[in-house]
């Protein structure tokens, strides 16, 4: 019987690893159909000569596929519109990309709420199985390489916001890679507000680990006070760059490669060949696809991983080996 | 520079200025691969800790170039 339900579980492995790069494999014919109808107006464009008004260019429907809008979009079923919300002057409407982090929240709190009750039913002394054992994977990962090794001492404090960005970042990330899906990280709103929160709890560390006397001593770097009026400026605009570049870099890399997979497809359009399309566009998009996919688990690493880092760089004790990693 | 509009000036900025940021992040990435590739081959042991110091110091570099990615796109769009 022991044996049987171990077969089971390879089986799963295996097939959820051959379903998951079908699933995302369908995403990107699935996404040119859906853009295929806008690139035919695309190659009519080039047709009406450059600059004809009223057309789409490939350079709008990108801009397009790229850009929060109001409306969630399933061509060629249609579309239909989000409620517009404005409150005191302010946009609060809720856009696709709105939607899509509500989506991720939901997945999340499906997936993490089974593997909670999971464990509880289970107990410690039987090893999990199917999704409670990816994610213990993940969960083991962003502890042991990512919290501890960063930041050292007293690093379970910041497990959950370590955790929940790394996740949350994820699947953000590879909701833009399904059918009709949109990457709400490759709008730099989403991404300024999480670096926001890791300027904040980077702060409150420092003043938790030094005190609020020697936090403000950390902002002269130790020189002698002939120096302060040019250390204290460069330590304070080197307190902002840190999040600006956390903000710039998960938010160009989603965009970015968005904008080359479409690239790549409207090539075809573009030039109106078959030929191009099939030895061009569709093998290089599906290659740049898979790219993304590993970008996506990348770049959520690389946000955990720098947040984790400027948390540890501004609690720990020693201030002699400062690196310089903030650019 | 003549006939050519403002407009064209920008783009002509934007490619350039594309073209550059992303030749200094490929250099400086394949000089932080080149270090990892040398490092692993001195001492097998270090792969892991080798590996995260590369991905942390490529996307660092990756950052800056972005910026000037960005500033290039933004010089399109304007």
């Amino acid at each position: 019987m022991k044996r049987f339900s171990a077969l089971r579980a390879g089986d799963f492995t295996r097939i959820a690893i051959l379903i998951i790069p079908l699933l995302f494999g369908f995403g990107t014919f699935a996404n040119a159909a859906s853009d295929a109808g806008h690139g035919e107006a695309a190659a009519h464009g080039e047709d009406g000569g450059h600059g004809g008004h009223g057309e789409e260019s490939a350079g709008d429907v990108i801009m397009h596929h790229i850009l929060d809008s109001n409306k969630m979009e399933f061509d060629p079923f249609g579309s239909f519109a989000l409620p517009k919300l404005v409150i005191g002057g302010f946009d609060l409407s809720i856009t696709k990309h709105v939607v899509f982090m509500w989506l991720a929240a939901i997945i999340l709190l499906a997936v993490f709420l089974y593997v909670g009750n999971y464990y509880k039913r289970i107990g410690s002394r039987k090893a999990p199985g199917g999704v409670a054992n990816v994610m213990e994977a993940i969960v083991q990962f962003i502890r042991l390489d990512v919290a501890k090794s960063n930041i050292g001492e007293g690093y379970e404090r910041h497990m959950p916001y370590l955790l929940t960005v790394f996740v949350f970042i994820l699947v953000l990330n590879l909701l833009g890679l399904i059918p009709y899906g949109a990457s709400a990280t490759g709008n730099i709103n989403v991404t300024l507000t999480l670096s926001v929160f890791t300027f904040f709890i980077t702060q409150v560390a420092a003043v938790k680990a030094h005190g609020i006397k020697g936090y403000l001593a950390h902002l002269t770097a130790g020189t002698h006070p002939a120096l302060w009026i040019i250390m204290i400026p460069i330590e304070f605009i080197g307190l902002f760059t840190k999040p600006i570049a956390l903000t710039i870099r998960l938010f160009a890399n989603m965009t970015a490669g968005h904008i080359v997979i479409l690239s790549l497809i409207f090539i075809s359009f573009i030039l109106k060949s078959f030929i191009v399309a099939v030895f061009v566009s569709v093998p290089f998009s599906v290659i740049i696809y898979l790219l993304e996919i590993f970008i996506a688990f990348l770049q959520a690493f690389i946000f955990t991983m720098l947040s984790a880092l400027f948390i540890g760089l501004a609690s720990s004790h020693d201030e002699s080996h400062e690196p310089e990693a903030a650019h | 520079m003549e006939g050519m509009g403002n407009e064209a000036l920008g783009y002509l900025g934007a490619g350039i200025g594309a073209g550059l940021a992303v030749l200094g992040a490929g250099i400086g990435i394949g000089n932080i691969a080149a270090s990892a590739a040398e490092g692993t081959a001195r001492n097998p042991e270090a792969t892991a800790d080798i590996r995260t110091t590369m991905i942390i110091a490529a996307a660092l570099i990756e950052g800056v170039a972005l910026f000037g990615e960005v500033i290039a796109v933004l010089l399109v769009l304007k």
